[in-house]
């Protein structure tokens, strides 16, 4: 199948769409911070990094970095006007005290009832790391997923059940893909959207699911 | 008169010992207390517990600890970075154990050691690997994991500004775990940039009270971490 697909920025493009004015978003580490680049400037969008920073702004220009200012991924960042720093307790409260609106994270897999796995491939020789994707996907009110449909060598990412190592049960509600939007949950998977040349049968044929076309929930 | 400042790193970290459980703050580089974990290898205390976000990147810092051979154990979140070659290296020829925790949890534990409590029923890492073996509980329909706080021996810190007292503020996101972990553990010292007299730091604004910190010492650099 040669089918039209969107690349990174195009998908982060889309997210960005979704996320309304007002909204307290996670941007996980990562493809997820693409994000931040499409966010329109006439939102006020509040976007928080699990190391103390609320209101967080770009990368600074060359001659402005200060390395006691960083994201999640240690890079060099800037801070809004308005915006404030706190300690890794109030951090936490807010991504796990469901104060936080919206996350968005990478991801391994993602099944169709939502469990997520992202942060171990599981192999033997790996080092594992979870930072706070765990907290995350308990957290978030919303986990939006970010990811191409297959990997390189062209599984399907989307699964009736991970087989990875999980992140969290039943959190993810929506993934953003490089050929759709789906939704994901209790009731199983659905297309939101499709990207333009691809078809309902398309996506059947590449996930192997019996998807139907959903509406948003 | 109290006066919590020490004059020199080797006083700052003079009591400590073999076996010790030492909370570091940090997330990656921004709030790594480097001087005085070069005291901790100057010292020469070994078999030690290191609790902190990360577990070392480049070769100072915790990955300078690592590479002298003096850790144990490390509880932390994310140990692999982009320059975390003494962790991995010592981890994968089994001369160091790793307990692997959710970055949430691991401040949760961190300040229900602070706060006094028994431990804490948290929701993240249910039903993952991080959690087998672990007791769990329905609370109101929702599952909780069991987690028991982490108590240190010693918690090195690093602050913007202290006074004699050992009142604290931060710089920008270098705060991270700083004011939990000079919370839970029995000794808290910190290497400060500037020490200013009672008085000058906002009642207002101070992070950390000076009840929680027991050794103030002066950083000889004032510089800001290095890129890594």
């Amino acid at each position: 199948m040669n089918m039209q697909r969107l690349d990174r920025n195009a998908i982060a493009r889309r997210v960005a769409r979704d996320i309304p004015e007002g909204a307290y978003v996670n941007l996980g580490i990562g493809l997820p911070t693409l994000v931040a680049n499409y966010l329109p400037a006439d939102r006020d969008i509040f976007l928080q990094s699990e190391n103390g920073l609320l209101g967080m702004g770009p990368a600074p220009d060359e001659g402005n970095i200060d390395w006691d200012l960083i994201n999640a991924g240690k890079q060099p960042v800037t801070l809004l006007t308005g915006g404030c720093y706190f300690h890794h307790g109030d951090s936490f409260t807010m991504m796990r005290g469901g104060h936080i609106d919206i996350c968005v994270m990478g991801a391994f897999q993602v099944s169709v009832n939502g469990d997520l796995a992202n942060w171990h491939t599981g192999a033997p020789d790996a080092i594992p790391a979870v930072g706070g994707a765990m907290d995350l996907a308990v957290g978030a009110r919303q986990v939006f997923v970010m990811m191409d449909l297959q990997t390189k060598a062209g599984e399907c990412k989307l699964v009736r059940a991970c087989t990875y190592p999980l992140t969290g049960l039943a959190c993810v509600s929506r993934i953003y893909s490089d050929v759709g939007v789906f939704s994901v949950g209790p009731d199983g998977a659905r297309v939101i959207e499709m990207v333009e040349g691809h078809s309902l049968d398309d996506l059947r044929a590449i996930t192997g699911l019996e998807l139907e076309i959903g509406s948003e929930r | 008169m109290i006066d919590k400042v020490v004059s020199t790193m080797e006083q700052a970290v003079a009591e400590l010992h073999d076996g010790a459980a030492i909370m570091i703050s940090g997330f990656g580089d921004a709030g790594s207390p480097h001087e005085l974990i070069q005291a901790v290898i100057d010292h020469g205390a070994t078999d030690l517990t290191i609790i902190s976000n990360n577990a070392g990147s480049g070769e100072t810092g915790i990955a300078a600890l690592i590479k002298a051979g003096r850790i144990r154990k490390v509880i932390c979140s994310f140990p692999r970075m982009a320059a975390s070659h003494h962790f991995d290296a010592a981890y994968r020829a089994g001369k160091l154990e790793l307990e692997l925790v959710p970055q949430g949890n691991l401040a949760a534990r961190i300040q229900a050691a602070g706060s006094g409590l028994g431990a804490v029923f948290t929701p993240t890492g249910y039903g993952t690997q991080l959690a087998e073996g672990k007791e769990t509980r329905d609370i109101d329909g929702r599952m909780y994991v069991l987690e028991y706080p982490i108590h240190a021996d010693f918690a090195l810190v690093k602050a913007r500004a202290g006074d004699r007292w050992g009142n604290l503020v931060y710089r920008k996101a270098a705060r991270n775990f700083g004011p939990i972990m000079a919370m839970a553990a029995k000794s808290t010292i910190v290497q400060v940039s500037e020490v200013v007299p009672l008085g000058a730091l906002d009642p207002e604004a101070v992070v950390t009270p000076g009840v929680f910190v027991k050794k103030l010492v002066l950083a000889s650099s004032n510089a800001q971490p290095a890129a890594a």
